[in-house]
């Protein structure tokens, strides 16, 4: 055994333990190290002294006092036993709360998808729509410029003269 | 404990009667008055009566106990920074039903009583002196005689930092109770075949 381990032992010895399993290796150990078998005697006597703080015994009415106070508790209901934990309680209601929101949050958040829920409801008026080749170039039309303003005359091209000639 | 959960009044009576000597005397060095300390310890009594459905099996029951009285016990010395327990043989008593002041036996003399108590005092005194952690730990260590791992659990820290914090408190009470230290060790050689 070295120092640095004896001072487990030495607590024991402080404490009073007389059944320690190390106690022969520390008194082995303390025989030829005069450091450890100097803190080994004082915390054995430390021991003794501690031992003179005296007991006290609980008052004849100890025992009364507690029985009338667990006697006036009142009894659990059935909620109470199967939330014994007011914070699982709690934290229970909290979901609960959390998912009613969500829940009623759902149509607004996701207005996109509405349309899409709608036609997978009503399947033949989806079917009627999805088949008109118009809507597949929808976002071309609309943003065809040359299909909305009239066509800009041409620098390299004679303007129409309506047919007549300059002789 | 597993019976008390399930109703049975019969044990938890059986649990005060097992614990309230320990608890008692724990709280009572704690705080340094008895009948703080018999408030206190119906108080966790009481708290495990209530606490009774959640009890985990998993977990000591006189873990749960000391750490209840623990937690307690540092509340009411925090809250109330409880003076050192001074008391004359004539200061009328507080309360009707507290215990009957301790008084010398017949065949001890007044002046070997005082003596007595007077050591106890000091005693007293050095282990209040201590830091809170180091006092629980050398309350249920010396006194509870308590394993390692127990007070581990009832202090919630490892079992290296609870022997580096005993054996600090030990090595304090050595130096502050140095004089009673070297009177024990004295008859100790004394008593000590040549």
């Amino acid at each position: 055994m070295k120092c640095e381990d004896a001072v487990n032992e030495l607590i024991a010895y402080a404490g009073g333990r007389k059944d320690s399993p190390r106690r022969r290796e520390l008194e082995k150990h303390a025989a030829g190290c005069a450091t450890c078998r100097t803190q080994m005697e004082q915390f054995s006597a430390l021991s003794s002294v501690l031992d003179e703080l005296p007991a006290v015994e609980p008052s004849f009415t100890f025992d009364a006092r507690v029985r009338q106070r667990v006697a006036a508790e009142p009894e659990l209901g059935w909620f109470g036993r199967l939330v014994p934990q007011p914070r699982l309680a709690l934290s229970g209601a909290m979901l609960v709360l959390l998912a009613v929101w969500v829940v009623k949050m759902q149509p607004y958040k996701m207005g996109a998808t509405v349309p899409v829920t709608q036609a997978v409801e009503q399947p033949e008026d989806f079917n009627a729509i999805k088949d008109l080749g118009v809507l597949e170039n929808y976002d071309v039309l609309t943003k065809f410029d040359a299909l909305a303003e009239p066509a800009a005359p041409q620098p390299g091209k004679a303007a129409p003269d309506n047919g007549k000639t300059n002789d | 404990m597993l019976d008390v959960k399930a109703g049975d009044e019969a044990s938890f009576d059986f649990l005060l009667r097992k614990y309230r000597s320990p608890l008692v005397n724990f709280l009572c060095r704690m705080v340094r008055d008895q009948a703080t300390a018999e408030d206190l310890a119906q108080e966790v009594f009481l708290r495990v009566y209530r606490a009774r459905h959640k009890y985990n099996p998993s977990a000591k029951f006189t873990t749960w106990l000391f750490r209840i009285a623990t937690n307690l016990a540092l509340n009411s010395i925090r809250d109330r920074r409880y003076q050192k327990l001074e008391f004359s043989i004539d200061a009328p008593a507080d309360e009707e039903d507290s215990t009957p002041r301790e008084l010398p036996a017949r065949d001890m003399r007044i002046d070997e009583h005082m003596i007595e108590r007077d050591r106890a005092q000091f005693i007293q005194r050095a282990i209040s002196s201590l830091p809170e952690k180091q006092r629980v730990a050398v309350l249920l260590h010396k006194y509870e005689e308590m394993d390692y791992t127990e007070i581990a659990g009832i202090l919630e820290c490892s079992e290296s930092a609870l022997k580096s914090s005993l054996f600090r408190a030990y090595e304090t009470l050595r130096v502050q109770l140095a004089p009673l230290v070297a009177q024990s060790q004295v008859r100790r050689g004394e008593g000590r075949p040549s």
